[in-house]
């Protein structure tokens, strides 16, 4: 009886947290609608919305889509063989691991891609090794190729962690007892620890989907101003046009689109995001 | 043979995923020992640009704001935090689901979706500047405390603190000396967490400084046309080790990780 007292009265610990919430969620999210619902001239409207359609949005967001899923499905390609290779070392549960992969994240990511700007550029340093090799030159510079090198760049830690933080979670004892019954290792990797990976694998798809579609920053750099994601479109329409109503309608179909593809991965992983990668 | 095989091949994995993810680092550091304004020759080594840094006023004050920036946002995110794990772990499951839907938002929006929202609200009530900004840090850094926290939270033995409680501590004492000590290590991952994500972010400071304000991200973005400068390679580079030193001793000081599990013990 005493117990559920001292409990219940414990919520409004949560009130400057609901006021936070409402004050610099909510209302936002709100205001994004509002804009994104009017014309430029006030009324009501629905063209900001349908502005997706336009065949220069359209082209940004196919592209947008196009790097998103090459980048998630790239990451998850080179997490698992990772995984499964540090787990094949015996450093399944070293804090060293977490510690490669979170140190670069100290580097400006601005001049990271910056960096991968100079590897890649056409008289860069990975054409200079290629060609003392003897081999081709490869003119990366400002390709759809680049763009998706520095994606696939900034994003792979938050694929690698949360699969590799599920698998060290698994019960050696269970790999043993598959391994005595006869299973060979990629029965044991179809059959056991890719299923008990699969928490972490979502989690790392919404950490690594959603900013790989919208970021900005890596298509532009990467991509020579030619190669346009969705978000450098929203972006001009702030920064240079200033319609804010077109730029806030084309906001929210990214958000209506990426909440419902995010819908189904989601479905079982309610708060996996921030404490997987930890 | 085949186990040897499979050692090789592992370590050569594991190399190759650390040199890409450590070449474009590589390439920083070496700049900031370039003799040379371009980016593309080597003109031998200098440590010109590490004596320039200091003597250079607009990225001091870029560092000093971004500082400031990170370390207040992360403390009163963890304050605000905190406690709002604590009251929403007590709510009834149908509140407890809806608040943690909330928590979300800002983690699952596009950076770009929750930069813009807050801009277009920040514009009716206050000008765009520091306050603004650390505003916006605060909103996406307060989801990060209570997602480390909470798994802790739930782990937590209620019964020391009922315990306390009876044996004449008041709330707040047996806040301080019986909950706060089991949740330390979700708080303190908590903090880190917080400070590295407002340190790195870019695209929600962009939205919402206004002019006149920069952290070391928009400064570097301001200047990708015009080049950037040497001294912002030399400043990252010690920014780098710094860090290093840091997740070093961190990792490698024994004891915070024995205490936890003990505390974690039920009676």
């Amino acid at each position: 009886m005493k117990k559920t007292k001292t409990i219940s009265r414990r919520t409004f610990l949560a009130s400057p947290y609901i006021v936070w919430v409402i004050g610099f969620t909510v209302i936002p999210l709100g205001l994004i609608f509002k804009y994104a619902l009017t014309s430029r001239e006030g009324g009501f409207s629905l063209e900001n919305i349908s502005a997706i359609f336009d065949p220069i949005h359209m082209k940004a967001m196919l592209f947008s889509l196009e790097i998103a899923i090459g980048c998630t499905l790239l990451c998850i390609l080179l997490s698992y063989p990772l995984v499964m290779a540090l787990k094949h070392l015996n450093m399944g549960k070293q804090s060293f691991v977490m510690f490669i992969w979170i140190l670069p994240m100290w580097m400006n990511f601005i001049l990271r891609i910056l960096a991968w700007q100079m590897i890649l550029s056409n008289n860069g340093i990975l054409n200079f090794i290629l060609t003392k090799l003897g081999l081709e030159a490869l003119p990366l510079a400002n390709t759809g190729t680049a763009v998706m090198i520095g994606v696939v760049y900034d994003y792979l830690p938050y694929m690698v962690l949360p699969i590799f933080n599920a698998v060290a979670e698994i019960d050696e004892d269970i790999i043993e007892a598959a391994k005595d019954l006869g299973a060979n290792g990629f029965t044991v990797f179809r059959r056991i620890i890719f299923p008990l990976s699969i928490p972490g694998l979502l989690s790392g798809i919404v950490m690594v989907f959603v900013p790989s579609m919208t970021s900005f920053v890596i298509s532009d750099i990467l991509g020579g101003g030619k190669l346009q994601l969705i978000g450098n479109v929203i972006e001009q329409e702030f920064t240079k046009s200033s319609n804010w109503n077109l730029g806030s309608g084309l906001s929210v179909s990214l958000m209506i689109f990426v909440l419902l593809s995010m819908a189904f991965t989601m479905k079982n992983d309610g708060e996996g995001k921030g404490s997987a990668i930890w | 043979m085949v186990e040897k095989l499979k050692n090789i091949l592992s370590r050569f994995y594991i190399g190759v995923v650390i040199l890409f993810l450590y070449a474009p680092i590589l390439v920083l550091v070496m700049l900031s020992f370039n003799n040379s304004r371009s980016r593309v020759t080597w003109g031998g080594f200098t440590l010109d640009w590490y004596r320039k840094l200091f003597s250079n006023g607009q990225i001091m004050e870029a560092l000093v704001t971004t500082l400031i920036l990170a370390f207040a946002s992360a403390l009163f995110a963890t304050v605000i935090g905190v406690l709002g794990a604590l009251g929403i772990h007590a709510m009834r499951q149908k509140n407890y689901q809806v608040m943690m839907i909330f928590t979300n938002i800002p983690l699952l929006n596009a950076d770009i979706v929750t930069g813009i929202a807050l801009m277009l609200w920040f514009v009716h009530f206050i000008p765009l500047g520091f306050g603004s900004v650390l505003l916006a840090h605060m909103t996406f850094n307060i989801p990060y405390v209570i997602l480390s926290v909470m798994p802790k939270i739930r782990q937590m033995n209620l019964s020391l603190y009922e315990a306390a409680r009876d044996l004449g501590a008041n709330a707040v004492y047996a806040f301080f000396k019986v909950m706060l000590p089991q949740l330390a290590s979700g708080i303190l991952s908590g903090f880190f967490m917080a400070f590295t994500m407002s340190m790195d972010d870019f695209v929600i400071t962009y939205f919402t400084k206004g002019a006149g304000v920069n952290t070391l991200s928009t400064m570097i973005y301001g200047e990708i046309r015009k080049g950037i400068k040497p001294e912002m390679y030399s400043l990252s580079t010690i920014i780098f080790v710094f860090a290093l030193l840091i997740l070093l001793i961190g990792n490698y000081l024994p004891g915070k990780r024995q205490v936890n599990e003990q505390s974690d013990i039920d009676f």
